[in-house]
């Protein structure tokens, strides 16, 4: 293109090298304009220029790339806190120097934001000015034809018995049927000329392509500021309404107030798993019924894992499981102190599962209750365990407590740990179904049932939509700037000046294109034969007789 | 229902028989490399039938074009054609690639005319190289490539019957349908241009990554685990398999560039040409640049659709489309390196050698997310298994 090929003009920035004479490149500003302005504008204007070049854009690029490695090799806060905590519990040097540059937060670090900022700026900064040439170039003709066709990296030439102007109004209407742009100029000593120029979508595909990026960044930030994200656990039987109280845990954007979540709530009401004979799970299904609004009528889905319930713009998907022991408590003063299910965490893959009791209203002391579930239990020599996740032989081993459960400290307490400070561990006892483990000094605790639960959750993001359709564009714009070529035709017919008697015209041909010129010259050869061939068939078809095989040239 | 063991067999079995149809085929192509004499500089004395060649370097091209970047524009390009479907012994003529003095700094090919490069020798009919055993022995080795290809189907295909799904459900299943794709994608090529050359390249890599995938990677026929129950399996990582094989073949004629390039290099800088001289079995610099520019152009497309398949798979089974989970991440660094790789080319004092090494890193980043990120890195993807 010109002279500079390191600044991007809005050129370079296309996906393709040899595209650059067809672009509707700017030249740009020369240093002798600038030379006027007052320093801290012209410092500005290369600063400006220095940043919307392709070489800062492929610099920003690439370490954008870079930024990216530590995300996935060190423990990320937003995907694994525990992990993140280990690790630095295990490097007690380099651990807190990570830290502090927030390599276990990459994502959401100011310096992965600085560069994909630079690179939205720069991308913009480059944009804008060439979509307005590009505006241009889409209403402008096709460029006259050079002085020497035969000079064009493809050209050939031949005679026709047709007039000059004959010749290209057979060769615009052809050429315009394939959907070239197309210009007629006269030129001296009664020659025609015929510009034709084709594959403006290559530079529109381009700019679909990088405009796209721009809004799938947009998509993202609006679900990042106006979206939710809350999980939930449900119990076979129990309901969950959309109140950030009901969650366990609720991650808002940056703009959602408690008061704008939808009002929809629904009640699991089975849930079923199937696994493979080794205990990989098969299926998971959990059949709910839901309410979009509080006064709407309910309705049923089965929620699975790749099928997510679409309520109130939010979506609820499926995404763990568990157990739910029922345990009934009989305390010391012979009350029915504690009457639930009690859903306990998973500890492996075959479903060995943490379970915690807290019994705060059990007389004269406070029970608590800790141990394991087994959904199909075998003995081994260091205890219980489960050897497969369905529940084919439910049993529960558990430690019963008795003293204070420090629940009126104020210090808040997981309802699945248990502190165990104040509290005496008193008996140990594996449960099945139906057993009752009596308690030294009165009380006893009854394993009545089991019951499943489910967690689901819920997520909100109003840029979705967004981010969908600015793929489909980038898509689109890729394949179209990466597929199309632009190309450039011109057919000069002059007056052959009596050269023989049925050759009224010698008739030039050439083309230019920046891209695939290989895969041009074939397009131009059956071109160049086509307009030819029709010319000798309209003459056939006039009675007038065909041209010698030998007269071409 | 339950996994056909008789299919899963016959499924073992072919892959063997496919890997040692690629590795025969592998040994032909390199014996037709080392014997023939289809090198540049064969090629150069090879002229092609019928068409006048220009064989000089045209530094004047000095047009009265109505836009000085026209000029530039002249270079770069192809030679001559011959074929011409309607008009017969018509002559079109090609313009050498000669660069008008202001132009474009192109590729690096120092050496020597900037005559009509391979790319116009490949579109032309080049007898005088695809005669002799040489290359009888190569066409033998397509032939064996084709069986190989046909047995490998099959073992995908017996798979995929075998556990009644789409056979790409873990990391063996993956690397088997990445090579099918890798040798598809070669296959294809071959149709359209002379690349017999880059055969002992691509299947190369071939028959280490199906040797690794029988003996450590293997994971007998089986069903899925729920997450993956999905027709976005078959959307996302069929993308996904697809671009690795593209990419495959476009690493194999990079790093043949660089190797013609250096060669060419120090060719026209009068040293020594040390190892680099095996590119005097290559085609030229340039034809293999573009051979692979085109082939990423090619999948990039193809690798973008898989991210984006992957991130509406994941807004539907994770309830987000994009959560940098590590397999995310690297998708995402692969998806810069190539990005980087195609802007690179049109940029000057990127074009050429810097380009092609990104173009390797970024092939390298893929590898990674494959070997890397299943091995040693746990996340989402994990359950896709060993």
């Amino acid at each position: 293109m010109t002279s500079d090929l390191t600044t991007r003009g809005p050129d370079t920035a296309d996906i393709e090298p040899e595209d650059a004479g067809l672009s509707t490149a700017p030249v740009p500003v020369q240093p002798a304009s600038a030379g006027r302005r007052p320093a801290p504008a012209a410092a500005l204007r290369r600063a400006w220029r220095q940043l919307t070049s392709m070489r800062t854009a492929l610099l920003l690029l690439f370490l954008l790339a870079l930024a990216a490695v530590p995300g996935s090799l060190l423990p990320q806060r937003g995907l694994n806190p525990i992990k993140v905590t280990r690790y630095l519990a295990s490097h007690r040097t380099l651990g807190p120097l990570f830290d502090r540059f927030g390599l276990f937060d990459v994502f959401a670090a100011p310096w992965f934001a600085a560069v994909y900022l630079l690179l939205v700026i720069s991308l913009a900064g480059c944009l804008v000015p060439r979509i307005r040439l590009h505006l241009a170039a889409l209403r402008a003709a096709p460029p006259p034809a050079p002085r020497n066709l035969g000079r064009l990296p493809v050209s050939t030439r031949w005679t026709s018995a047709a007039e000059p102007a004959e010749a290209v109004a057979a060769a615009q209407s052809r050429l315009g049927s394939a959907r070239w742009r197309l210009l007629t100029r006269p030129g001296p000593d009664g020659a025609v000329t015929l510009s034709a120029e084709k594959g403006y979508l290559r530079e529109t595909g381009n700019l679909v392509f990088h405009v796209s990026l721009l809004v799938l960044l947009t998509g993202v930030a609006l679900g990042g500021i106006f979206g939710y994200k809350g999980t939930v656990l449900v119990q076979q039987g129990a309901g969950f309404a959309n109140t950030i109280g009901q969650y366990d845990t609720f991650k808002p954007g940056r703009l959602v107030s408690a008061s704008r979540l939808a009002p929809f709530g629904f009640t699991l009401e089975q849930f079923r798993a199937s696994y493979q004979p080794n205990g990989a799970a098969r299926t998971f299904d959990a059949t709910v019924s839901y309410r979009s609004k509080p006064d709407a009528a309910p309705r049923r889905y089965d929620v699975r894992v790749n099928h997510p319930l679409p309520v109130a713009g939010a979506k609820v998907y499926l995404i763990g499981h568990g157990y739910a022991p029922h345990f009934v408590v009989t305390d010391g003063a012979g009350n029915t102190a504690f009457d639930a299910s009690v859903p306990c965490l998973p500890q492996d893959d075959k479903f060995k599962s943490l379970c915690t009791v807290k019994v705060p209203d059990a007389q004269p002391d406070q029970l608590a209750f800790s141990g394991f579930f087994t959904p199909t239990t075998v003995s081994t020599p260091t205890g219980f365990e489960s050897a497969y996740p369905a529940p084919l032989a439910p049993g529960v081993t558990l430690l019963a407590y008795r003293g204070d459960l420090g629940l009126d400290s104020g210090i808040p307490q997981s309802v699945y740990t248990l502190d165990t400070q104040r509290l005496q561990p008193v008996s140990t006892q594996f449960l099945r179904p139906g057993e009752t483990m009596a308690l030294p000094g009165g009380g006893s605790l009854r394993f009545t049932g089991l019951t499943e639960w489910a967690t689901f959750q819920v997520t909100s993001d109003p840029g979705r939509s967004t981010a969908l359709v600015a793929s489909i564009g980038i898509v689109v714009g890729l394949l179209l700037s990466l597929r199309v070529r632009r190309r450039r035709l011109w057919m000069r017919a002059t007056p052959a000046g009596g050269l023989s008697a049925d050759a009224a015209t010698v008739v030039e041909l050439g083309g230019l294109a920046r891209s695939d010129a290989a895969t041009f010259a074939t397009e131009f050869a059956a071109l160049a034969g086509e307009l030819e061939a029709e010319r000798v068939c309209a003459e056939a078809s006039d009675d007038v007789p065909m041209p010698a095989a030998g007269s071409k040239e | 229902m339950p996994v056909n063991q008789g299919l899963a067999t016959l499924s073992d079995n072919l892959i063997f028989w496919a890997i040692l149809a690629y590795a025969v085929a592998m040994l032909g192509f390199a014996a037709e490399a080392a014997f023939g004499r289809r090198g540049r500089v064969g090629r150069r004395t090879a002229a092609p039938r019928g068409v006048s060649a220009p064989a000089t370097r045209v530094d004047d091209i000095d047009l009265a074009a109505p836009e000085p970047a026209l000029v530039g524009a002249a270079s770069s390009v192809a030679g001559s054609i011959a074929a011409s479907p309607a008009g017969g012994g018509r002559r079109v003529t090609g313009r050498p690639g000669g660069s008008s003095g202001r132009g474009a700094a192109r590729s690096s090919a120092g050496a020597g005319a900037g005559a009509a490069d391979a790319d116009a020798a490949d579109a032309a009919d080049t007898p005088a190289a695809d005669t002799g055993a040489a290359a009888t022995i190569g066409r033998i080795a397509v032939a064996i490539t084709v069986l190989g290809w046909a047995l490998h189907l099959g073992s995908l295909v017996a798979r995929g019957y075998s556990a009644h799904r789409v056979p790409w459900g873990n990391m063996y299943e993956f690397a088997s349908a990445g090579c099918l794709s890798a040798v598809t994608a070669y296959l294809v090529l071959l149709t359209r241009q002379k690349v017999r050359y880059l055969g002992t390249f691509v299947l190369l890599p071939v028959v280490l990554l199906l040797g690794l995938a029988v003996t450590v990677l293997y994971a007998s026929a089986g069903p899925l685990v729920p997450a993956l129950h999905s027709y976005w399996l078959a959307i996302h990582v069929t993308a996904a398999v697809i671009s690795f094989g593209v990419f495959t073949v476009s690493t194999a004629a990079t790093a043949l560039y660089l190797a013609a390039e250096r060669y060419q290099r120090r060719l026209a800088a009068g040293g020594k040409v040390g190892l680099s001289g095996i590119a005097r079995l290559l085609p030229s610099a340039e034809a293999l640049d573009r051979t692979a520019y085109r082939s990423v152009a090619f999948g990039f497309p193809i690798w973008t659709f898989a991210i984006i398949a992957g991130a509406i798979w994941a807004e539907a089974a994770w309830g987000r489309y994009w959560g940098w989970d590590p397999k995310e991440t690297w998708a995402f660094v692969t998806w810069v390196c190539y990005a980087g790789y195609l802007h690179a080319r049109s940029t000057a004092g990127w074009r050429g050698r810097k380009a092609a090494l990104l173009g390797l890193l970024a092939f390298a980043t893929f590898l990674f997310n494959y070997f890397g990120v299943n091995i040693w890195i746990t996340g989402l993807h994990s359950y896709a298994g060993i």
